[in-house]
């Protein structure tokens, strides 16, 4: 009884948000989706009827190497974001609070400037003229013609710059709640350094790796300016693509097909996360 | 006794703080031994070194006659039970109790094995599939006694192991620890801040007080004998009267002047001469009460007193007797009045009476403080 009224309390709570989600992301992709099926009139609208012309552009020989480089760049940002993440997320977590307030306080401060001056700060970083190449070159890292921008090794750099606090704060977050005696424990039984790291905190902040991963993954996969303004012609992404069929070509519909597929490319990881969260809680209380 | 877990001369400092101040003790195979203290005794800190998540700014810590000061924790023969478990809760009761053999790369069989022999030995193997959050506190324990106790260390240490038990699972796993105990062999290092629980787990306690360890001793011995008013309080109710020799007696009594109260005989431990000023110290329930005089010896201690107020506890009563400066506790069995009398209502005037053996001088120096 109290369950249940508790429960209608808790969903009176959640309304107003839920309400938000609807109007404001539902709809929206609702929308988009049905946008993939319309034809696409000259002058850049929406024509009547329905059409599956759209979607069959999609399997267009071009778009697939489009779609594996989108695929590849968002998976080596995630693995690399987490990896970069996790000993940072472990450190935080086990300072003193003053100077954990301090190191959250770096971790966030980038977002105080604009995106897309970030962005551009690296271009002139990396540019064969920036303060980055002449040293590198001065110190013999790299050679004379090295060229820093304009391919993928760039993107994938800035993709990380940038995704890096989306992963480290649900690491943060999980890592606080650790209980840090449990690496104790391990050490006590005769796990290393390493392994106790390995064995029982990375399982212990799964839940915040998951979140991690998905904040990671998801937002890498839409990017379009990172690999337009670093990467070179051969560098785009599936959101370069987007961009080009929505403003230059004023194709909505195609573009909204394409939009459509990469929402898909990223509801079925996070889909699949949280099944298994699910049927991880339930084994857990069985 | 043979030294085979030896601290010797170990110190550690926090800052300015000295947590452990130059402690040098020796644990002898298969003993159980406890650390007793108030909080910030230095306890825990030494438990810590010994397990190797704190290395001593100075002494050596040896087992079995090697020294492993400068080995990390991983690399002792020292397992742990830690005071709120932490058991892995991302793991199954099974899993955590292998985590240890799994850890040193024991063969498949072996850790099979010693996981259900283990879980066997502290009743738990109908629990082997369930998460740590499952299980009730006394379960967790012996999941951890069981964790620990796998890779059959040289010592184990306990730390509070019965502090987070409710009063009823901590007698019964106080039995339980005992029986573990006797059945492994191993030696057992607890601390406990619980005087009781000390008592009846250890062979010896070592009573600490400040960083400094302040006796080593039987729980007999520390509750009978103890050597200073630090433990006579810590260990026990206790009362002090400070007083002076009087008169040297034969077989090493001692007539002391107390002031206020009279002049009591009692055991002089060889250490007192005449016109000393000494600290006695008598248990509460060395003292019984008489509404009459008890017939006078050579061998009675008796004074008057006005019971002050009293409190019933059920298998004893203890009285507050005021005898002019001095509020004595004396704690009685009601079977002790013969004679049918009721208990003295507040405001009676009792006798008090202890025997001279019952009464301890306390090490001279403490008086001094």
């Amino acid at each position: 009884m109290t369950a249940d009224h508790q429960r209608s309390k808790q969903w009176l709570l959640t309304l107003p948000s839920l309400a938000w989600l609807g109007v404001f992301f539902v709809i929206p992709c609702v929308l988009v989706v049905i946008t993939a099926f319309r034809p696409a009139d000259l002058q850049g609208g929406i024509a009547e009827g329905w059409t599956w012309d759209n979607i069959h552009m999609l399997s267009d020989p071009s778009y697939v190497p489009v779609l594996l480089r989108t695929l590849w760049l968002s998976v080596a940002t995630t693995l690399l974001c987490l990896a970069l993440a996790l000993p940072m997320a472990f450190q935080i977590a086990r300072v003193g609070p003053r100077l954990r307030q301090f190191l959250l306080l770096l971790v966030v401060i980038p977002f105080l400037s604009n995106f897309l001056i970030r962005v551009f700060a690296w271009k002139s970083l990396l540019h064969p003229e920036g303060p980055l190449t002449k040293l590198l070159i001065s110190l013999r890292l790299a050679p004379e013609d090295a060229i820093l921008l304009n391919n993928s090794g760039p993107v994938l750099l800035v993709l990380v710059y940038t995704q890096l606090p989306f992963a480290i704060l649900p690491l943060y977050a999980a890592a606080e709640k650790f209980d840090f005696g449990l690496l104790d424990a391990a050490r006590d039984l005769g796990a290393g350094p390493w392994r106790a790291f390995s064995k029982v905190f990375v399982p212990g902040v799964r839940r915040g790796l998951i979140s991690a991963a998905i904040m990671v993954l998801v937002c890498s996969l839409g990017q379009y300016v990172i690999p337009q303004m670093v990467g070179g012609a051969s560098d785009e992404m599936l959101g370069s693509k987007i961009a080009q069929r929505a403003f230059a070509d004023r194709n909505l519909p195609l573009a909204s097909a394409l939009a459509a597929a990469l929402m898909l490319a990223a509801l079925v990881p996070m889909l699949l996360a949280a099944a298994w969260q699910r049927f991880g809680r339930k084994e857990a209380a069985s | 006794m043979d030294d085979f877990l030896v601290i010797d001369r170990v110190s550690k400092s926090f800052g300015s703080l000295c947590a452990v101040d130059d402690v040098t003790l020796s644990v002898a195979q298969g003993e159980a031994f406890s650390l007793l203290g108030p909080s910030g005794c230095g306890k825990t800190t030494l438990l810590r070194m010994i397990a190797g998540f704190e290395r001593p700014d100075s002494g050596r810590i040896l087992v079995g006659g090697r020294d492993i000061t400068a080995l990390p924790p991983e690399q002792r023969p020292v397992n742990t039970v830690f005071q709120n478990y932490a058991l892995f809760p991302h793991l199954s009761v099974w899993e955590n109790v292998a985590f240890g053999l799994r850890m040193s790369r024991r063969p498949r069989e072996e850790i099979r094995g010693g996981v259900d022999r283990m879980l066997e030995l502290v009743r738990l193997a109908e629990h082997a599939r369930k998460r740590p959050a499952q299980l009730s506190g006394g379960q967790k324990q012996r999941v951890a006694i069981a964790r620990a106790l796998v890779n059959r260390p040289l010592v184990l240490l306990l730390d509070e192991p019965l502090a987070a038990l409710d009063l009823k699972l901590r007698q019964h796993m106080l039995v339980e620890l005992n029986t573990i105990h006797e059945q492994v062999g191993t030696t057992f290092i607890y601390v406990t801040h619980d005087q009781g629980e000390a008592m009846s787990l250890s062979d010896r306690i070592a009573v600490m007080n400040a960083g400094k360890v302040e006796q080593v001793d039987s729980p007999e011995r520390l509750y009978e004998t103890p050597r200073s008013s630090f433990v006579a309080t810590f260990i026990g109710d206790a009362n002090f009267f400070t007083g002076t020799a009087v008169e040297l007696q034969h077989e090493g009594y001692v007539r002391v002047m107390v002031e206020g109260l009279g002049s009591p005989l009692v055991l002089g431990n060889g250490v007192v001469s005449s016109n000393q000023t000494l600290k006695l110290m008598v248990r509460p329930e060395k003292i019984s009460l008489t509404l009459q005089r008890p017939p006078s010896g050579e061998r009675v201690n008796a004074f008057r007193g006005i019971v002050e107020d009293f409190a019933y506890f059920g298998p004893h009563t203890r009285y507050r007797v005021r005898a002019g400066e001095h509020l004595i506790i004396a704690q009685l069995q009601r079977s002790r009045f013969s004679g049918g009398e009721i208990d003295p209502a507040r405001g009676t005037e009792v006798w008090m009476t202890f025997h001279p053996d019952e009464a301890r001088v306390l090490k001279l120096e403490d008086v001094v403080s």
